[in-house]
C-alpha cells in the first residue's frame, strides 16, 4: 500500500476546533451524487406540490373569488394573490422536511451521520452540508415554480426574479431552526409536533386571504410568525411593490437564520454525539 | 508520543504503536462505548483520554484523520454504490479524487469485491458488507484501526478471510484495537489484551501469558451425561490441578492431558465422551468470572 495520504489542510478558528475540518464540500458532493443516482420522480414530486395547490385553489376556487386587492391596493386575480404565498410555503415545507424528518432518519436509521463522523468531518460540517443541500433543493423548486407563474402570467414585475433568492433565504431560516429543533427530538412521535405547528402556520399566515380578516390581537400574533413575513415579502416582489416593510421582512429571515445557525451550533454535540 | 490511550472510565490502558490490542468481554461490558470515545463520536462524562497525544473530544477531526473505524453494525451508505462508498468516504477525509480512484480499486481487491464495484450496497451479503466496511475504514491509511466486534455474525469461512486481511495490516505496521467476545478471535489477532467484565479490568497480558497465569497448559473435557456429572466429580478429585463443573461437562485442568485421561480410566470411570485440548482464553475467562463468556 502507498504510505502517504495527501489530505487537505484548512485553517480552523480555535473556537470551532473539534467541530469542523472545513470540509463541507464533501457533504455536498455526497448529496449531489445521491441526487444523480436518485429516482427523478421523487425530485419532481416536490416541484408539483405548490403547482397542484395553485391549480386547485388559485384557478379552481379563484373562479368563485374573482379579483382581490393586492399589495398597494392594486386589484389582482386570486391566483396571482396566493401564488407568491404558495412559493413561500413550499420553501418552508421543503426546508423543514429536510432538516427534521430527513435528518432524524439519517441519524437514527440510515446511520449516515454516524459513518460521516467516523471520518475527519465534524458535526458542523455535516450540519452545514445538509442545510446547504436543503437550500439547493429549495432553489431548484423555486426556479421551477417561478417559471410556472411566469407562463401563467401570474407575476407582473421584474422584481419577481428576486423571489428565487428570497425563497432560498426563507428556506435557510427554517432549515437552520429546524436542525436546532431536531436536536431536541427523541422519537418519531415528537416529530408529529413539528407537523402540528407547520400546518396551521400555512393555513393562517394570511396565505389564502388578507390578514385584515383577523381581530387586531390575532393580527399581531400572525405577524410574529415567520411564514407571514415570507408570504408578504413574496407578494410584494411578485408585483414589484416595495416598501419599508420589505426591508423588515428580509431582516426577519436574516435574524431567524442567524439565530437558527447559532442554536444549531450550540446543540451540535447533543444532536450528533449521542 | 503516539498510540497512547489512557484512562477510559474506570478502565485504564495504554496501547503501543504497531501493537494489536484487544478488549475482551461479554456483551454490555462497555467495549463499544470505549471505542466510540476513542474516536470522539461520543461525549464522555469524565476521565482523561489521549489518542496520538490529543483529546478526541476536543480535536475529533484531527484525531480521526488517523483512525480507521469499523463499527459493530455496518453503517454503509445505502444510497451510494459499492465503489462510491469507498471514494466518498475518502472525500470526507479531504482526500483528492486522483488518490482515491486507484485506492478504491486497491481496496476492492483487498476486500475481494472487484466484481461488485457498481452493485448496490443493499444487494451485498452480510460477509461482503462487513468486508466493505473494513475496506472503507482503510481508505485514509489509518495509523490506528478500531475494530468493534469485527467478525460477529459471519460464517467461519468469512471470519478466516477477515482474520487473514487483518493480520496482513498488522504486519504492515497498523495499530489494531479490537473488541470481541470471541476467545479464538482474541487469540488470533491480539498481542495483548484486557479482559473486561462489569466495567472492571479482570486481567491483562498476552493471550499466552493470561493462559499461563490463570489456567493450565491442557484441559480434559469429559462428559458422563448430565445427571452423572455432579456425582462423578468427587471421584475425579486430584486427577488434575483443578476441576470445573459445567451443566453439560466437567473440565479438568492439568499440565498433562493424556496422563489425566489415563488416570480417569484407571479409577474405573468411563466418560461418554472425552477430549484433550490446549487451554484457551475461554478457560481464563471462566476462571476469572466463574461463568462462560458466550451465554
Amino acid at each position: 500500500m502507498t504510505t502517504s495520504t495527501p489530505a487537505r489542510r484548512v485553517a480552523i478558528p480555535p473556537v470551532l476546533a473539534g467541530l469542523t475540518s472545513g470540509n463541507v464540500g464533501a457533504v455536498l458532493e455526497r448529496g449531489f451524487t445521491v441526487i444523480r443516482n436518485q429516482n427523478w420522480m421523487i425530485l419532481l414530486s416536490g416541484f408539483f406540490e405548490p403547482v397542484f395547490y395553485l391549480l386547485a385553489m388559485g384557478i379552481g376556487m379563484g373562479g368563485l373569488v374573482g379579483e382581490v386587492s393586492g399589495p398597494g391596493g392594486r386589484p389582482i386575480t386570486y391566483a396571482a394573490y396566493i401564488a407568491p404565498a404558495l412559493l413561500a410555503t413550499s420553501a418552508m415545507n421543503g426546508a423543514i422536511y429536510d432538516s427534521t424528518w430527513n435528518v432524524f432518519f439519517k441519524l437514527r436509521f440510515a446511520r449516515l451521520y454516524e459513518a460521516m463522523l467516523q471520518t475527519s468531518l465534524g458535526p458542523l460540517d455535516v450540519a452545514l452540508g445538509e442545510i446547504l443541500m436543503a437550500l439547493f433543493r429549495g432553489f431548484v423548486y423555486a426556479l421551477g415554480f417561478l417559471g410556472v407563474l411566469a407562463v401563467m402570467g401570474l407575476v407582473s414585475s421584474w422584481w419577481a426574479l428576486a423571489m428565487v433568492p428570497v425563497a432560498v433565504l426563507i428556506a435557510f431560516g427554517f432549515a437552520a431552526l429546524g436542525m436546532a429543533v431536531t436536536s431536541y427530538l427523541k422519537n418519531f412521535q415528537q416529530m408529529d409536533v413539528v407537523n402540528f405547528v407547520m400546518l396551521p402556520m400555512f393555513l393562517f399566515s394570511a396565505t389564502l386571504y388578507p390578514i385584515s380578516v383577523y381581530p387586531e390581537a390575532i393580527q399581531w400574533f400572525v405577524m410574529a410568525m415567520p411564514l407571514w413575513h415570507g408570504v408578504e415579502l413574496m407578494r410584494q416582489l411578485s408585483v414589484g411593490h416595495l416598501t419599508a416593510m420589505t426591508v423588515l421582512h428580509v431582516g426577519y429571515f436574516v435574524g431567524m437564520t442567524a439565530a437558527g445557525l447559532w442554536l444549531t451550533t450550540v446543540r451540535l454535540r447533543a444532536l450528533f454525539l449521542r | 508520543m503516539y498510540g497512547d490511550f489512557a484512562a477510559v472510565d474506570s478502565i485504564d490502558f495504554e496501547v503501543q504503536p504497531g501493537e494489536s490490542f484487544g478488549l475482551l468481554g461479554p456483551n454490555g461490558a462497555g467495549k463499544s462505548t470505549t471505542m466510540r470515545m476513542i474516536g470522539g463520536t461520543l461525549d464522555r462524562s469524565g476521565g482523561t483520554l489521549q489518542v496520538l497525544g490529543m483529546d478526541p473530544a476536543e480535536r475529533g477531526p484531527e484525531v480521526r484523520a488517523h483512525l480507521g473505524v469499523i463499527p459493530q453494525q455496518d453503517n454503509l451508505d445505502e444510497e451510494l454504490r459499492v465503489r462510491d462508498n469507498l471514494v466518498m468516504y475518502g472525500r470526507y477525509f479531504g482526500l483528492p479524487r486522483s488518490y482515491l480512484g486507484p485506492k478504491a480499486d486497491e481496496l476492492l481487491a483487498f476486500a475481494q469485491l472487484e466484481a461488485k464495484a457498481t452493485a448496490k450496497v443493499g444487494d451485498l451479503s452480510g460477509g461482503m458488507k462487513r468486508r466493505l466496511t473494513i475496506a472503507r475504514g482503510l481508505v485514509n491509511e489509518p495509523r490506528i484501526l478500531l475494530l468493534d466486534e469485527p467478525t460477529t455474525g459471519l460464517d467461519p469461512q468469512a471470519r478466516h478471510i477477515l482474520w487473514d486481511r487483518l493480520f496482513r495490516l498488522k504486519e504492515a505496521g497498523t495499530t489494531l484495537v479490537v473488541t470481541t467476545h470471541f476467545m479464538d478471535e482474541a487469540e488470533q489477532l491480539c498481542d495483548r489484551l484486557i479482559v473486561v467484565d462489569k466495567g472492571r479490568i479482570m486481567a491483562h497480558g498476552s493471550p499466552a501469558q493470561l493462559i499461563r497465569e490463570h489456567s493450565t497448559r491442557e484441559v480434559v473435557e469429559v462428559r458422563f451425561g448430565s445427571e452423572r456429572n455432579a456425582q462423578v466429580v468427587a471421584e475425579l478429585e486430584g486427577v488434575g490441578v483443578r476441576n470445573e463443573v459445567l451443566p453439560d461437562r466437567i473440565l479438568i485442568y492439568t499440565p498433562d492431558g493424556e496422563g489425566a485421561l489415563e488416570e480417569i480410566t484407571r479409577r474405573g470411570l468411563h466418560p461418554v465422551t472425552s477430549l484433550v485440548r490446549r487451554s484457551s482464553l475461554e478457560d481464563v475467562f471462566l476462571r476469572l468470572t466463574g461463568r462462560s463468556l458466550v451465554d
